[in-house]
C-alpha cells in the first residue's frame, strides 16, 4: 500500500477523499458527517460491537457498520438513506430494551452520547413491555463510580484497559443477557489513567465519583487550562459553577496529552476546597497567627523586604508556579539585591551548579517517545510520575523498542522492562558507571566493572537508532545527582543517544528559564540558604515540611528567619513558622504560562474565582514590588508579565548539555541499612497530597515502613507489626510492610508523605528496629 | 482489542510457574501451549481450564483461575472472561454427575420441558440446583449439536438422545447403582 495513495468515495452525494485503509467513520468524521456510534472511538481498536453506525453501502445487500468498513476506490454510501436510518434506528430500540432509562437520576443525564442518539434516533415509545435486566455494580475504588445496569456493552472500557492503560482490568464476563462489564473480583482499579474510561463510557455507566451529583452538565461553564501537576502540561477543560470548579477534564491535544489525562490531573482539583485553605492574610502577632486585612499584610511584608540585609534574603518558589509569578518573584529579590531564589526544593546535591544545562528538559518531543529503540530510565517511576509520557513510552515498547530501568525500588510497569537493575540507592552510581564503562564512555572517577547486564544495557543503547536515557525524579532528588548525570551524559554521548530529565511539577523547564535559579548572579541554591540560614525568606507555593529535601533543616531555616508566605493551604509548619501569610489563587484560578518539558509554552486564564479573599499571586507581587518602591513593577495584566518574561528569555533554547564536566565524588556510600526516600505520585504538591479522592486509591501512600522479607527477617520484624524508623535526631513508628520491591538493607520511606518532615534528607543512613 | 499475549499486562509479581501445577497438569497444558505460536499462548486457555477442571473434581475456583492466568501471562480478567463465558465450566462445586439439558429450539419442539420437569422431579431440585447427597446437578444448557436426537442431554463425556422419561430413569438409575459399586 503506497503512503501518498489517495481515494476518492462519494458520500451522501459528496465527494471525498481518503487514504486506502481507512474506515469510513474516519472519512465522515474528517468531513463533519454525522454517524452516530457507541463502540467506536478514534483512540481504540475497532470492535464493531454496538451496530449504531450501520450505513448504506452501494452493492452490499445489507447495511455495513462504518466503522468497519474499509473505504475503496469509487465507493459509495449513504448516512441516511431510509435503509441506513431503518437499521439505525432499529439498533437503537435494542439498545435501549435493557437500558434502565433512569436519565433523571443519571449523572451522564446532559451528557450522554445514548441520550443524544436516542434523541436522534430513538422512538418516542418503547414497544418493549417485558422485564429489564439489573445488573449488580461493584466497588471499582474512589474515583469512578458505577452503574452496570446502564452499561450498552459498547466495551471501549475494557479495550482502554488493554490497549492504553496496559492493564486489563475490566472484563466483559458471561454471555448473552448475561454479559457484564466489570473487574469479576471486587477490588479498586490501579491505573493511573483509569479517569478516561469515565470519559469514554458513553453512558452513565462509569461516571466520576467525586463529581456525582455535584452538578448538571448545563449548569456548568467551560474554560480551557493546563494542568499543572506534571511536565507534561496536558489541556484541560475546567467546568465551573458559580466560581467554584467543579471537575476537571481532558481537552484534546495531540502533540501534548492526546485525548487522555491522568488521574492525577484530573482529580487534584479536590484539593481546592478543603478547611484549610487560607482565606485571608494573617500576621503574627503576640507570637499568634491573626487575620488581618490585605493593606497591612502587604505593608508588614514591604517593610520587612525593604529593611532586611539583601545577603540574608531568601526565596523558595515550587516549581507548579506559573512563569509570571517565578518571572516576578525573581525580579523582586534581585531588585532587592538578592540572588537567592531556587526552585529546585527537592534536590539535595548542588555540587554540580556549574555544570547546570541551560534549560533542562525531555530531551525529545513528546511525540519522539514513541519512535525510541530503547529507552533507560534512571530513578524514575515513569508510569506513575508523569503517566502521559510512559504511555508514549509504552507505544514504542509495543512497537519493539526497548525499555531498562536503574532503580532503588522495582517499581511496577505497563510493559515488559528488558533489563532491570535494582539496587540501593548507593548501587545507582556504579550500575551506571558499569553501563558508561561497558560503552568505553568516561565513568567520572567512579571504579567501574562491567557486568553482563551492563553489558546488555550499553549494547542496547548503542544499537538504537534512536534512544533515550532518561533521568527521572529518583535521580534529581538523589545525593548524588551531580554524578548521575554526568554518567548519564557520557553514556548517551557514547551510545549516541538523547538525554533526558524529567522535573518535578508543571514548570521545571519554566523556572530555570525565568530566572528561580540563584546562578545568574551567585546567590545561594536552598543548599546554601540552609547552611548560611537567612533573616528572611519567602515561600511561594511551598508547603516546607513537605516539599524540600531536608524538612528537619529547613525548619531550623525558618526558625530563625522572618517568613513572607505566599500560599494557598495553611499548613501545620507555615501556621507555626510564617510571620506573614498572603492568600493567593491556587492553579486553575489565576492566569499564567508553563513551560512543559518538550518546551511547549502554553498560556491560560482564571478559571473559578480564588477563594476567600485570596490574590492571584503575580498581583501581590506586584504591589510588593511597588510598596517595596522597585522600579518597573506596573503591570496590567499577567499578560504583560509574560511578555516581560518572555522578552528576557528571548528565544527558548532547550539545552540539556552540560556546561562542565569534571567529576565529583560520591558522596552516598554504603551503609547498613539506607533509606529511600523520593516522593510518592499523590504526594507531590499542595493540591494532590490534599485530593481525597487520590489519596484512598492504591497509588495513594498508606503511612507505613517498606522493607524486603529478608531485611525484616534479619531485624526480626514482622509484616503489620510496628517499627521506628530513626534517622539522625529524628524517629518515626509506623506499621510494618514486607514489601518485594524493596532491595536488602533498605527501608522505603518517602519524602513529601505525613510523618516524612520528622526526619531530614530521603537518602541517609537509618536504623530501624522493633517499636 | 490485542488478543496477542503480552507477558507485561500484569503489573504484579508473576509466581515461579513451576509452582502453579503439578508436573502432569502442566505436561499436559504444556501440549496444548505447543500447538500455538509463542505470542499466542493464551489460546491454550480453553484446554487449560478443561484441563484443571477435571483434575479439581469437575469445577473451577478463582484461585485456580489465577494461576492459569499466570501460567498463560495473561491478564486473570481474560481468564474470568472465557471461563464464564462457556457453559462447559463450573465456577462453584457440582455433582458427581453433571446432567446438562438441552432446552434449545429443536429439543424444545420436542419436549425438552417434559424431561426436564421429570428431572427435577426425580432429583428433587431445580435447574442449577446439585443433589443433597452429592451425586447429581442438574443444569440447562444451549443447542449441543445433536439436534437430530432432541430432546437430549449430557453426562460427563456421553451424549444420550431421544429422551423420554422412562429413558431418563433407566440413564439415572444406571448411574446410581454405578455409583453403588
Ligand atoms: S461501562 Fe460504559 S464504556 Fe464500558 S462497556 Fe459499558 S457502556 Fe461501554
Ligand atoms: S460504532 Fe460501529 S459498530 Fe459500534
Ligand atoms: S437444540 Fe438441543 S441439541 Fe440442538
Amino acid at each position: 500500500m503506497s503512503e501518498q495513495q489517495t481515494i476518492t468515495v462519494e458520500v451522501d452525494g459528496k465527494k471525498l477523499e481518503a487514504s486506502p485503509g481507512q474506515m469510513l467513520i474516519e472519512v465522515t468524521d474528517a468531513a463533519g458527517i454525522t454517524v452516530p456510534r457507541f463502540c467506536y472511538h478514534k483512540k481504540l481498536s475497532v470492535a464493531a460491537n454496538c451496530r449504531m453506525c450501520l450505513v448504506e453501502v452501494e452493492n452490499a445487500p445489507k447495511p455495513l457498520p462504518a466503522c468497519a468498513t474499509p473505504v475503496a476506490d469509487g465507493m459509495k454510501a449513504w448516512t441516511c438513506s431510509p435503509l441506513a436510518r431503518q437499521a439505525q434506528k432499529g439498533t437503537m430500540e435494542f439498545l435501549l430494551i435493557n437500558h434502565p432509562l433512569d436519565c433523571p437520576i443519571c449523572d451522564q443525564g446532559g451528557e450522554c452520547e445514548l441520550q443524544d442518539v436516542a434523541m436522534g434516533f430513538g422512538e418516542g415509545i418503547s414497544r418493549f413491555a417485558e422485564a429489564k435486566r439489573v445488573v449488580a455494580s461493584h466497588n471499582i475504588g474512589p474515583l469512578i463510580a458505577t452503574d452496570m445496569t446502564r452499561c450498552i456493552h459498547c466495551t471501549r472500557c475494557v479495550r482502554f484497559g488493554d490497549e492504553v492503560a496496559g492493564i486489563r482490568e475490566l472484563g466483559a464476563t458471561g454471555r448473552g443477557e448475561h454479559m457484564k462489564i466489570g473487574v469479576y473480583v471486587e477490588r479498586s482499579v490501579s491505573s493511573e489513567l483509569s479517569g478516561n474510561v469515565i470519559d469514554l463510557c458513553p453512558v452513565g455507566a462509569l461516571t466520576s465519583k467525586p463529581f456525582r451529583y455535584r452538578a448538571r452538565a448545563w449548569e456548568l461553564t467551560q474554560y480551557d487550562s493546563v494542568a499543572a501537576h506534571d511536565g507534561v502540561g496536558s489541556n484541560i477543560h475546567v467546568h465551573v459553577r458559580n466560581h467554584q470548579v467543579m471537575r476537571t477534564v481532558p481537552k484534546d491535544n495531540e502533540a501534548v496529552n492526546e485525548t487522555w489525562i491522568s488521574d492525577r490531573d484530573r482529580f487534584s482539583y479536590l484539593g481546592l476546597y478543603t478547611e484549610d485553605r487560607l482565606l485571608k492574610p494573617m500576621l503574627r502577632q503576640d507570637g499568634q497567627l491573626q487575620e488581618v486585612e490585605w493593606q497591612q499584610a502587604l505593608l508588614e511584608s514591604a517593610e520587612l523586604l525593604k529593611t532586611v540585609d539583601a545577603a540574608r534574603l531568601g526565596a523558595l518558589v515550587s516549581p507548579g508556579s506559573t512563569l509570571e509569578e517565578m518571572h516576578l518573584l525573581q525580579k523582586l529579590l534581585r531588585e532587592l539585591g538578592s540572588n537567592n531564589i531556587d526552585h529546585r526544593l527537592r534536590q539535595a546535591d548542588f555540587r554540580g551548579d556549574a555544570a547546570d544545562p541551560a534549560a533542562p528538559w525531555l530531551g525529545q518531543s513528546f511525540a519522539d517517545l514513541e519512535n525510541n529503540e530503547a529507552v533507560l530510565l534512571v530513578g524514575s517511576w515513569l508510569r506513575k510520575d508523569q503517566p502521559l509520557l510512559n504511555h508514549r513510552v509504552r507505544k514504542s515498547v509495543l512497537a519493539g523498542g526497548q525499555v531498562m530501568v536503574i532503580n532503588p525500588v522495582d517499581y511496577d510497569f505497563n510493559y515488559g522492562l528488558s533489563n532491570k537493575l535494582i539496587g540501593a540507592p548507593a548501587d545507582m552510581v556504579a550500575h551506571l558507571a558499569g553501563v558508561a564503562a561497558a560503552l568505553g564512555a568516561d565513568t567520572a572517577g567512579v571504579d567501574a566493572s562491567a557486568g553482563a547486564e551492563h553489558q546488555a544495557i550499553a549494547e542496547a543503547l548503542k544499537a538504537a537508532a534512536k534512544g533515550l536515557v532518561l533521568l527521572g525524579s529518583m535521580a534529581q532528588v538523589h545525593p548524588d545527582f551531580s554524578l548521575l548525570r554526568l554518567l548519564a551524559n557520557n553514556i548517551a554521548q557514547a551510545a549516541n543517544v538523547d538525554l533526558g530529565f524529567v522535573g518535578e511539577g508543571a514548570n521545571s523547564t519554566g523556572a530555570k528559564l525565568a530566572g528561580a535559579v540563584p546562578h545568574s548572579g551567585g546567590g545561594l541554591s536552598v543548599a546554601g540558604m540552609l547552611k548560611q540560614g537567612l533573616d528572611a525568606c519567602i515561600l511561594l507555593n511551598v508547603e516546607p515540611e513537605f516539599d524540600v529535601a531536608n524538612p528537619v533543616a529547613m525548619a531550623g531555616l525558618l526558625n530563625g528567619a522572618k517568613v513572607v508566605a505566599l500560599t494557598t493551604h495553611l499548613s501545620p509548619w507555615l501556621l507555626e513558622y510564617a510571620d506573614l501569610v498572603l492568600p493567593v489563587a491556587a492553579t486553575l484560578e489565576t492566569s499564567g504560562t508553563f513551560v512543559n518539558l518538550q518546551g511547549d509554552l502554553q498560556s491560560f486564564n482564571g478559571t473559578a474565582r480564588p477563594v476567600g479573599e485570596a490574590r492571584p499571586a503575580w498581583k501581590v507581587l506586584r504591589v510588593l514590588g511597588n510598596l517595596a518602591d522597585l522600579e518597573d513593577f506596573d503591570y496590567e495584566s499577567s499578560q504583560d508579565v509574560r511578555d516581560e518574561a518572555l522578552q528576557s528569555i528571548g528565544e527558548i533554547k532547550l539545552d540539556n548539555s552540560l556546561a562542565d564536566t569534571s567529576a565529583v565524588a560520591a558522596s552516598l556510600i554504603s551503609t547498613e541499612l539506607q533509606r529511600i526516600g523520593g516522593v510518592p505520585p499523590y504526594s507531590v504538591d499542595m493540591l494532590v497530597r490534599r485530593s481525597s479522592a487520590l489519596q484512598h486509591t492504591p497509588d495513594g501512600w498508606k503511612a507505613s515502613l517498606h522493607v524486603s522479607a529478608d531485611t525484616a527477617s534479619q531485624l526480626g520484624l514482622m509484616d503489620g507489626g510496628s517499627a521506628v524508623l530513626r534517622q539522625g535526631e529524628g524517629e518515626i513508628t509506623l506499621p510494618l510492610v514486607v514489601d518485594g520491591r524493596v532491595p536488602p538493607a533498605c527501608v522505603w520511606m518517602p519524602s513529601g508523605v505525613p510523618g516524612s518532615e520528622l526526619l531530614g534528607e530521603g537518602f541517609a543512613a537509618v536504623s530501624l528496629e522493633k517499636a | 482489542m490485542t488478543l496477542r499475549c503480552e507477558p507485561w499486562a500484569r503489573a504484579d509479581k508473576r509466581a515461579d510457574k513451576e509452582t502453579l501445577f503439578s508436573p502432569q497438569i502442566r505436561a499436559e497444558i504444556d501440549q496444548w501451549v505447543a500447538k500455538y505460536p509463542d505470542e499466542w499462548k493464551q489460546s491454550a486457555v480453553m484446554a487449560s481450564l478443561r484441563i484443571v477442571q477435571d483434575d479439581n473434581g469437575g469445577y473451577l475456583t478463582r484461585e485456580l483461575m489465577d494461576r492459569i492466568a499466570d501460567y498463560l501471562d495473561m491478564p486473570p480478567i481474560a481468564v474470568y472472561e472465557v471461563a464464564t463465558f462457556y457453559s462447559m465450566y463450573e465456577l462453584s462445586e457440582v455433582g458427581a454427575h453433571k446432567i446438562c439439558v438441552c432446552t434449545n429450539v429443536s429439543c424444545m419442539i420436542c419436549g425438552s420441558e417434559n424431561i426436564v420437569d421429570h428431572l427435577e422431579k426425580r432429583l428433587g431440585i431445580k435447574l442449577g440446583q446439585t443433589t443433597e447427597d452429592g451425586k447429581f446437578t442438574l443444569k440447562e444448557v444451549e443447542c449441543l449439536g445433536a439436534c437430530g436426537g432432541a430432546p437430549m442431554f449430557q453426562i460427563g463425556k456421553q451424549y444420550y438422545e431421544n429422551l423420554t422419561p422412562e429413558l431418563v430413569d433407566s440413564i439415572l438409575d444406571s448411574l446410581e447403582q454405578d455409583n453403588g459399586e
